[in-house]
């Protein structure tokens, strides 16, 4: 699945193993290290080792696509083999996905849907919504032995670590199947002779989806119910209508005494979370799509340490400047790059061209997007990366 | 020359041209990039990427060569190899990534705010006085350093001084050593020098820029002239690793020199006084002094690519942030309108333009008219006048000065 959610930290600087090593090997490292980078300047020395090896320890985090398996018409998962220092990651956590499309760097927040595996491969599903130009190019285009840009695993939809004395309900709606099947296939194995059950949980999954052939992981989902794994509850929208809550209370009797996950779109989210929130129970959701960024004629800058207002029609620089903030800045007419700051979120709109640029949280890369302040607009509610004064 | 059309008496290159003729053509040129942004995509970045990749094996292959450079053979072919690289590397990568060529695919790594290139100069500095400097007040005599480099006199209206006379020898020693001479006008070392003798220190800016660009000038002599060479002397290759060094900075620096070189100074580009640029330059009319002011390399695709595609310097300074590599693409639509609104569109092959470049600095060196009104037969009594007028006093100059212009001036008239 596709979800909104904070931008998690950078990924780490070096392999797990460095900090093993004796202290004079280390040492001798950073030595070697450093004679490199003075021979590869102006370049670093990481730049020519990621010609040959692209996912090594102390690359930056990338990953080799190495399978595309299509799941449903419009969904497909693909594995990843990650790159040397991935640190591993519990069911239920997402991955952030950087992939160039059409030439641009896209990131994207996907749910693993496997535990750890022996073969060390990370697997995501995608299914490409409609207009949704980074999952059509992952279900469709991409091809094995293509790199993508990773983040280390992040995310707290997990199951507890002592599993012992809970009964879980899980709701998932739509792709927000994805984390859940992650952390059913890590507690249940899958061997060909079936479903191999090592341990006793009273697990009950209620599926939302339009329709059968829409489901990712129906069948996954079925056979674990065949094999008395889990109890599944599926609710087919496209035929019998939506599923309130007094619905649900009837299907899942026991609903209350369950530990409750909830993957899916927000408006079912926010449903469940009030009656959740109106009970005192609690429940662990994971969003299913981002917060929208508004776009408009005009908006705010908000710099570290201040906001200012800024008119549709008057560059980012100006406003900025005429409210006191300390702007880089240079020719003021689009063609030096003297005055590009960094927008975390936000849309600004071209002066020259009317074009807008929009930073989704959760979808721009951990630098945010860069944006020339001297033929930029605010086009809605802009944070940038610069201090005030 | 002046660029408003409406001026008294105008006799220039858009004389013809209304001012909604200019604003007519800038809106044409707009649409022209419009096209390409809305084009922009996987062809491009592979293009970037595959770029860098050649540069960069080239690079570690020709470093890795030079390594045996004790073998003649190994020699040559390293050296050739890391002129080429070096060359790339200035020309069609960083020169174009500092510009934000490729800012459009938000790649951390490939982002004009992150590159570094492999020259004397910092990209910081660099981005300054090339891309805010040179690109907006382009050809601009005085606010234009790219313009002979505030050493040379490029422009007839420019007063003659004696001092002129060495211009060729400054551009040739220029030429040779031109990535210290990039980062001395990145520093805009000679106003600082001039101050410094009216006894004004320089600004705590200028200091910070001073030492990095200094630092940087370590960094770059220390790879290529003492860390390449040393692990060189494993096979005893040492020496000859350093001349190979030495060797591809001078190529890199000669042909970058050349290659600029063409982009502004061959005969018959324009050169603009400041006091003619409008207070409030529109689109337009910046848009026909960046045509007016640059010259074009017609070539290979190879020569393109070397050039940095600053073979296409016209499409360039119209659109300097769009992607190399689709200005020959556009070269086209952009000859027709320079066709349609009655401009001249200056291009001619390399060697051609180089030494219109070079005519251009020789003939300037000299007094207005001087080289017109010399021939074979009077060239001892002219070498006399101008002996007189470098060493006369200044009223003695100031009449010889006009009686060469005069000279020159009707010798043309005759060869019309």
């Amino acid at each position: 699945m596709e979800s909104m959610v904070e931008i998690s930290t950078s990924p780490a600087l070096f392999a797990p193993g460095e900090a093993r090593r004796p202290a004079w090997r280390a040492r001798l490292s950073r030595k070697a290290w450093g004679v490199a980078e003075k021979i590869a300047t102006p370049l670093a020395p990481a730049d020519y080792l990621d010609m040959f090896n692209p996912l090594r320890p102390g690359a930056d985090l990338r990953g080799r696509v190495v399978k595309v398996t299509p799941e449903t018409a419009d969904a497909a998962t693909i594995e990843i083999k990650p790159g040397a220092d991935w640190a591993g990651h519990t069911p239920g956590q997402y991955v952030r996905v950087g992939v160039d499309v059409n030439g641009v760097r896209h990131w994207r927040a996907y749910s693993l849907t496997h535990g750890p595996r022996k073969d060390g491969l990370i697997s995501i599903t995608v299914k490409a919504v409609p207009d949704g130009k980074v999952s059509s190019h992952l279900v469709r285009r991409l091809r094995p032995g293509k790199i993508v840009h990773l983040e280390q695993a992040a995310g707290d939809f997990v199951l507890p670590s002592d599993l012992r004395g809970h009964k879980f309900l899980m709701v998932t709606a739509g792709s927000g199947v994805t984390p859940v099947i992650g952390m059913l296939r890590n507690l249940f194995p899958v061997t060909d002779e079936g479903v191999v059950e090592h341990q006793r949980l009273d697990v009950t999954v209620v599926h939302l989806a339009p329709s059968r052939p829409d489901s990712i992981f129906i069948r996954n989902l079925e056979s674990l119910h065949e094999a008395g794994a889990i109890r599944l509850v599926t609710r087919y929208t496209g035929s019998e209508g939506r599923l309130d809550i007094d619905t649900l209370t009837e299907l899942v009797p026991d609903l209350k005494e369950r530990k409750a996950y909830a993957c899916g779109p927000a408006g079912l989210l926010d449903n469940l979370q009030a009656w959740y929130d109106a009970e005192g129970l609690p429940l662990q959701t994971e969003q299913f799509r981002l917060a929208t960024v508004v776009t408009g004629e005009g908006g705010t800058l908000t710099f570290t340490g201040k906001t200012v207002d800024a008119p549709g029609d008057k560059p980012i620089l100006d406003a900025a400047e005429e409210a006191g903030v300390l702007m880089p800045s240079g020719c003021r007419m689009g063609i030096c790059f003297g005055c590009v700051l960094p927008m975390k979120e936000g849309a600004v709109r071209d002066l020259r061209n009317g074009e807008l640029t929009v930073a989704r949280p959760g979808e721009t890369g951990p630098e945010g997007v860069p944006i020339q302040t001297c033929i930029s607009a605010a086009a809605g509610e802009c944070v940038i990366d610069h201090p005030a004064s | 020359m002046t660029i408003a059309p409406d001026a008294p008496a105008y006799t220039g290159p858009i004389a013809h041209l209304t001012r909604e003729d200019i604003e007519q053509l800038g809106r044409e040129l707009d649409a022209i990039r419009q096209e390409v942004i809305d084009t922009r995509g996987e062809r491009d970045a592979a293009y970037i990427h595959k770029v860098i990749k050649v540069q960069r094996s080239l690079e570690l292959g020709s470093r890795a060569v030079l390594l045996a450079s004790i073998f003649p053979p190994a020699f040559v072919v390293g050296t050739v190899g890391l002129s080429i690289a070096k060359i790339l590397d200035n020309m069609e990568i960083g020169h174009n990534i500092m510009h934000g060529q490729w800012d459009w695919m938000r790649d951390p790594k490939i982002h004009s705010t992150v590159w570094e290139w492999d020259n004397a100069s910092t990209s910081e500095g660099w981005k300054h006085s090339h891309n805010e400097l040179h690109h907006t007040y382009t050809n601009i005599v005085g606010k234009d350093n790219d313009l002979g480099w505030g050493i040379m006199r490029v422009d007839e209206e420019q007063r003659w001084t004696p001092a002129s006379l060495f211009q060729p020898a400054m551009n040739f020693l220029n030429m040779c050593i031109f990535e210290y001479g990039i980062a001395m006008y990145d520093l805009e070392l000679g106003r600082v020098i001039r101050q410094k003798k009216k006894g004004r220190r320089p600004s705590a800016e200028w200091q910070i820029a001073a030492k990095k660009t200094l630092a940087k000038i370590r960094r770059q002599a220390f790879k290529d002239y003492v860390a390449h060479p040393l692990v060189s002397m494993v096979t005893l290759s040492g020496p000859t690793t350093l001349l190979a060094n030495l060797t591809a900075n001078f190529v890199r620096n000669v042909w970058t020199h050349s290659v600029i070189m063409c982009g502004h100074f061959p005969e018959g580009v324009e050169t603009f006084e400041l006091k003619d640029i409008p207070e409030n330059e529109s689109r337009g009319e910046w848009y026909v002094r960046q045509m007016l002011g640059s010259a074009n390399i017609s070539g290979s695709k190879f020569l393109h690519v070397m050039t940095g595609n600053l073979s296409h310097q016209i499409e360039h300074h119209i659109f300097p942030d769009l992607p190399s590599n689709r200005y020959a693409e556009i070269a086209p639509k952009v000859r027709a309108l320079f066709d349609k609104y009655g401009l001249n569109y200056h291009t001619a092959p390399m060697p051609q333009q180089v030494a219109s470049a070079w005519h251009k600095v020789l003939r300037l060196s000299l007094p207005n008219g001087f080289l017109e009104s010399t021939t074979v037969r009077n060239a001892p009594s002219q070498l006399v006048k101008l002996v007189k007028a470098v060493r006369g006093d200044t009223r003695t100059r100031r009449r010889l000065l006009k009686e060469f212009e005069a000279a020159g001036a009707a010798s043309v008239g005759k060869a019309i």
